[in-house]
């Protein structure tokens, strides 16, 4: 019958399908890779990354919060991938972790207009690693 | 001229004492782990900004060089601004003035910068609520807000604020910057928030000059209040009553 092959086929495609939107983002050569989990449960992340975005924005430029879980900058640090050389690749390039999948959900966000694409290599002020001392500082 | 600084210092020691007395008091009286005054000081990342500190800073103009732009390469260098060899529109957060009293021949070199004024014009004028004072003082634009309309460049007199003309790349992850927004110092929020003093501040110092020093100026204990007792101090442009937070000495 002609129509078991084409079954076989969309049964493939359709679990394909499934394994892309259960987690074949986080790519190999990044620090998520080694890592089992997300700032928050992979299933919220998915659905409510954008959110967490939005109030961290607000909570940092208008009372100086600076807690890193929600931290655009640390998502970047986390989710950046390296490339042969070592070299961070942009977050928003070609098949890279933010992009693909907003490109494949159509979405477009000017976030990247601002903020830097990779993560900082000298890790100066990064949020993560602050360790320099200011002998001017008064408070 | 000698004369006030000796004068001030006992007054100002007994104020100290009686805060700290204040303080130990209200240690004592309240439950236990239960603080007025936060010991610890530092600021915690978890913790929102409070008006009980105001970012203010001292420029002392007898100790400032001319010709020296230490401060002015570290801000470029922090906050990444790079320029596209356009003096008139590239970035600029600080700079530096070399001044001449015509009549006397005294020059002065300073650097000029966001005043972060407390009823700041930029603030009065912004259509959008992107100009904002933040409740330490520090005064901002909310760049997702900015709509680049440059209201506030017009309405700063001390011209301190860039608008950005060029798409960019390449920036700081710490100094997020774009096109079609406007930008002005920022105290470097970012080290502050963190406990560090302003980029500008730590490259002086390390030029050797200490001409500039940051601080708390709600704080009678700070370093920079202590020193605003003792030396004559003033506000550019003063006849605004824009009551800035940025301090000049020897003009
Ligand atoms: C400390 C590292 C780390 C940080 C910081 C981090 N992530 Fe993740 N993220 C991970 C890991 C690891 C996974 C994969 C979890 C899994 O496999 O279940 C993940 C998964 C995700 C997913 C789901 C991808 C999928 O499988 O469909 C999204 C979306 C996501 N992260 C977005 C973000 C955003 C947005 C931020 C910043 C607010 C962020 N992450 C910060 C490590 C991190
Ligand atoms: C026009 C420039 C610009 C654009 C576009 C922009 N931002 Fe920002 N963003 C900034 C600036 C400036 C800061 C303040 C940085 C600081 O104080 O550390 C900031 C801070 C943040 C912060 C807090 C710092 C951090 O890394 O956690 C978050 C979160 C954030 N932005 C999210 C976003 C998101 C999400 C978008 C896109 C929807 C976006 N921003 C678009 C300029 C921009
Ligand atoms: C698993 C897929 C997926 C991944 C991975 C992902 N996103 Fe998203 N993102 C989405 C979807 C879907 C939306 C749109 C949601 C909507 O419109 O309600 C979105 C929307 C956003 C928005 C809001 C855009 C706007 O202006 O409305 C931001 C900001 C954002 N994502 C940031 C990130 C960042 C930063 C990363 C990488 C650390 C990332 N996302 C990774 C799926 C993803």
């Amino acid at each position: 019958m002609a129509i078991v092959p084409w079954l076989i086929l969309m049964t493939a495609l359709s679990l394909l399908a499934s394994v892309e939107l259960a987690g074949a983002q986080v790519l190999g050569n990044s620090r998520a890779a080694e890592l089992d989990q997300c700032v928050e449960p992979t299933e919220f992340m998915r659905r409510n990354h954008m959110e967490l975005l939005i109030h961290q924005r607000d909570e940092t430029v208008h009372r100086g919060i600076r807690t890193k879980n929600h931290s655009l900058v640390e998502c970047i640090a986390c989710h950046a991938e390296k490339d042969s050389d070592g070299q961070f690749v942009s977050i928003n390039a070609e098949g890279q972790f933010c992009q693909d999948c907003h490109v494949t959900a159509a979405v477009s966000m000017d976030c990247f207009q601002c903020h830097a694409t990779k993560p900082d290599v000298n890790a100066q002020l990064t949020g993560l690693a602050i360790a320099m001392t200011r002998p001017n500082c008064q408070r | 001229m000698k004369q006030a600084p000796t004068n001030a210092v006992p007054d100002k020691k007994r104020r100290s004492f009686f805060t700290q007395a204040a303080a130990g008091i209200a240690l004592l009286t309240l439950a236990p782990g239960v603080r007025l005054v936060d010991l610890a000081l530092g600021k915690k990342d978890e913790t929102a900004v409070t008006g009980t500190v105001r970012w203010g800073m001292l420029i002392d103009t007898t100790k400032c060089a001319e010709g020296c732009v230490a401060c002015v390469e570290a801000c470029d260098t922090e906050h990444g601004l790079t320029g596209f060899n356009r003096p008139k529109t590239d970035a600029q957060w600080i700079r530096k003035l070399e001044l001449e009293d015509e009549q006397t021949g005294k020059a002065h070199s300073l650097p000029m910068l966001c005043q972060h004024c407390a009823n700041p014009p930029c603030v009065d004028v912004c259509p959008t609520g992107a100009s904002f004072v933040r409740k330490d003082g520090i005064v901002l634009v909310d760049k997702h807000i900015c709509i680049g309309c440059r209201y506030c460049m017009m309405a700063c007199p001390y011209k301190a604020r860039s608008f950005i003309h060029e798409e960019l790349s390449e920036q700081k992850p710490h100094a997020p910057r774009g096109k079609g927004t406007v930008e002005s110092c920022t105290f470097c929020v970012h080290r502050v928030d963190r406990d560090h003093t302003p980029a500008c501040v730590e490259a002086c110092s390390e030029a050797g000059h200490q001409a500039m020093i940051f601080g708390d100026l709600n704080d009678n204990n700070s370093t920079l209040t202590k020193v605003l007792g003792e030396l004559a101090s003033k506000q550019v442009r003063e006849d605004l009553g824009l009551n800035t937070g940025v301090r000049y000495h020897g003009i």
